[in-house]
């Protein structure tokens, strides 16, 4: 039934297709590169087939480090190099102002299709007038919890920091108490990271310690509320959560996860997909919520993630680039990306579609977490945002690892900040 | 006859002739070497950033060191030689280098020792000693990240069977152990390597002055001190000079294996994150140029110390 539906679906998109982009006039070969989690290589080929099917062109995903630090060095080298080798990059939400340049203006190819998605998300890929990316999807992180374990010992889904500490403390003894050594209450991104500025972001947002640099370019991260939520991550290491979680990326988190070793996980919603595979240990056995919050009745604070597809100024093959740029933001795409990959779609209209409802529940709730996301300050520090988020991350790495208390590293933080931003961001 | 060699001496014929043979080396190492060193100095007088490398204009010395004095009668430094960061992955990439070079040396030399016996086998063993230096550093460093993995790691796994720790360390990820888990990654792949080099001194050394002392009846231990380390030490000085310049420059392993923290972070790693990641690509090239500094200055210091002959040929 499902495959006859996906055969037929994918018929109607090849006719679709052709009636939008024209008949293919010459085969070209396209190097579209992203990072790389999960499934995402098998995924990918699947994904962009009716679009090789319907052009006549091939796409070659070029796979890079799941660390978006790295991605990032690396584009900006090619990017600096005028390197024609790459036609589409996949850029993270953050990127946008730093790259724009190098980027074609999709304003004029994407006019149909952008007023479809999110305007926020669009607003986000705009600088200076020229849309810079179209968005492929979006991402708001969760708490993943194990539904069984909970049950298990008459728990409830915690719905501040201090009770997820005291539920995956209870949890984690009673279970090694039993024998299950190797399980730990909670896993999240530890390593000094752009995912630890996102991570920490959320702490200290939902704590109501503001968002390190305010909209309007203040900076805001030095005060009491800041530093109580990073006393807190700091007392999660090394009890609640391995050492290790300080080397821990998305993945590694994954992983303990995925093997049935953790109670609680901060994670995007990539793993919801992954975790629920037949290879899964935890097949099943789990549900997500929204981030915990400082105290009861604050709103919760998720970080604004999410990718988008860029194509190179420097590429040759610019029109069969954009023209599978705009088949991976499109409704076809990201419903596909939805069912395999639990991505969040950004097209408004697909948070009603069944089929997605139904393949992926969580993203249907999902809509309204991400609506309130928090951005990370990008917007207001500019080109400066890699700079001010390497900061941040250093200064919570070092209070996590105990280099320095969490009030003496904000406050060299706020002053290593003011001498970035200068005369102004 | 006379008219083809356009009447030179036989001497200035071998010089040109020996003109001609360097030409193409020179030429080669004009641009694989002294081009992007002088390019790089020169992007550190300047204010380029990586967005726009040919927009760059001459700043004089503000990358390595500016001093402003502000209305209020402030004076405020900037720049690399003022930056804590910056002092504190010197700090990390000296201890790194000199710990792992007394180490490699001191485990090299006991390796090549035992290679420089006869034994049924050497030549296996020597081969098979050679591995971890033939594997591709990125390759070993994300192997023994898996290794050292908190979770995972074999390592925790053995020496927590084997009862030696109680509980599962994170070797890479706690700023206590991550520099030794570096250094011990980077002992284990370059041990070999020094093992060869001293292995190559060993040879050198003549058979029958072994023989005279035996006849002597001197103690090993003396016939090392006295015998084996005064010949061969010019091999042992090279080789030492090899790796320091190697464990200055050192960024892979760093880079790999642990997380981007202060703990860990060399002047390479450093110097390429503000090119790359920050945009200050002046800024980084100023560092790389303090780097080059110091490793020049490192060399110079040990060869002036230690009389080291670099030219090859030797006071017999």
């Amino acid at each position: 039934m499902t495959i006859m539906k996906g055969r037929a679906l994918r018929a109607t998109a090849t006719a679709a297709m052709l009636a939008v982009f024209g008949a293919p006039v010459m085969a070209e070969e396209l190097f579209y590169v992203s990072g790389a989690v999960g499934n995402a290589v098998e995924n990918f080929k699947t994904l962009v087939k009716p679009w090789e099917e319907a052009t006549g062109n091939t796409v070659t995903l070029v796979p890079m480090p799941a660390s978006t630090t790295d991605q990032f060095g690396q584009y900006r080298l090619w990017l600096a190099a005028g390197a024609t080798d790459i036609d589409l990059y996949q850029t993270d939400v953050i990127w946008a102002p730093q790259l724009a340049d190098h980027f074609v203006d999709l304003t004029e190819a994407a006019k149909d299709l952008a007023p479809q998605h999110f305007p926020s998300i669009i607003e986000s890929q705009t600088v200076n007038g020229k849309l810079v990316a179209l968005p492929i999807f979006t991402d708001a992180p969760a708490l993943y919890y194990r539904t069984d374990l909970l049950e298990k010992y008459g728990k409830q889904p915690p719905k501040t920091w201090a009770e997820l500490t005291e539920t995956a403390k209870f949890i984690q003894d009673a279970e090694r108490a039993e024998g299950n050594k190797d399980i730990w209450g909670f896993v999240w991104q530890g390593n000094a990271y752009e995912g630890l500025t996102c991570d920490a972001l959320e702490w200290v947002k939902s704590h109501g310690g503001g968002q390190i640099v305010e909209p309007d370019g203040t900076i805001s991260i030095n005060n009491p509320n800041a530093v109580a939520a990073l006393e807190q991550a700091k007392s999660w290491v090394g009890t609640i959560s391995p050492d290790g979680v300080l080397a821990y990326q998305e993945e590694e988190a994954r992983g303990v996860w995925q093997t049935g070793n953790a109670v609680f996980m901060r994670n995007w919603p990539y793993a919801y997909g992954l975790g629920n595979g037949d290879d899964s240990a935890v097949k099943g056995k789990f549900a997500v919520t929204t981030l915990p919050v400082g105290k009861e009745g604050d709103p919760s604070a998720a970080t604004l993630g999410g990718w988008n597809v860029a194509v190179s100024k420097y590429s040759t093959k610019q029109e069969a680039a954009i023209s599978l740029a705009l088949y991976l933001a499109g409704p076809e795409a990201q419903k596909q990306r939805a069912i395999a990959e639990s991505n969040l779609p950004t097209i408004m209209a697909l948070y009603e579609d069944p089929d997605i409802a139904a393949a992926q529940p969580i993203i249907p709730q999902w809509k309204e977490v991400f609506l309130n996301a928090v951005p990370r300050p990008s917007a207001p520090t500019k080109g400066k945002y890699n700079e001010v988020s390497a900061k941040f991350w250093s200064a919570v790495h070092d209070t996590l690892s105990g280099r320095g208390s969490a009030a003496e590293n904000l406050e060299l933080l706020e002053v290593e900040l003011n001498d970035i931003k200068g005369s102004g961001w | 006859m006379a008219s083809n060699d356009g009447g030179l001496s036989l001497s200035q014929q071998r010089q040109r002739a020996a003109f001609w043979f360097l030409a193409p080396m020179l030429a080669a190492l004009f641009f694989v070497a002294a081009w992007p060193l002088l390019r790089t100095i020169w992007f550190s007088l300047t204010n380029t950033l990586l967005s726009d490398l040919y927009g760059g204009e001459f700043i004089g010395f503000d990358n390595y060191l500016s001093i402003r004095v502000l209305e209020s009668g402030r004076v405020i430094y900037r720049g690399t030689l003022v930056d804590p960061a910056w002092w504190n992955a010197v700090w990390n990439t000296v201890r790194f280098a000199v710990v792992s070079v007394f180490f490699e040396t001191v485990l090299g030399l006991i390796v090549a020792l035992v290679l420089n016996a006869e034994f049924k086998g050497r030549g296996l063993v020597r081969a098979a000693i050679l591995i971890p230096w033939a594997i591709p550093t990125i390759v070993s460093a994300k192997m023994w990240a898996w290794m050292l993995n908190d979770q995972f790691g074999i390592i925790n796994d053995i020496l927590l069977n084997l009862g030696l720790i109680s509980q599962k360390i994170a070797w890479t990820a706690s700023t206590d152990t991550a520099m030794y888990a570096v250094l011990m990654v980077d002992i284990w792949k370059t041990t070999p390597f020094m093992a060869l080099l001293i292995l190559a001194g060993l040879q050198m050394v003549p058979r029958d002055i072994y023989e005279a002392a035996k006849l002597d009846g001197i103690n090993p231990v003396k016939v090392f001190f006295r015998i084996t380390l005064p010949l061969i030490r010019p091999a042992l000085a090279v080789a030492i000079i090899f790796r320091m310049l190697d464990a200055l420059r050192i960024f892979d392993l760093v880079y790999v294996l642990t997380p981007n923290s202060a703990a860990t972070k060399t002047m390479s790693v450093i110097s390429r994150e503000n090119m790359i990641d920050f945009d200050k690509f002046a800024y980084g090239a100023a560092q790389s140029t303090l780097l080059f500094a110091i490793i020049a200055v490192f060399v110079s210091l040990y060869i002036w110390l230690g009389k080291v002959d670099l030219s090859g040929e030797g006071q017999r």
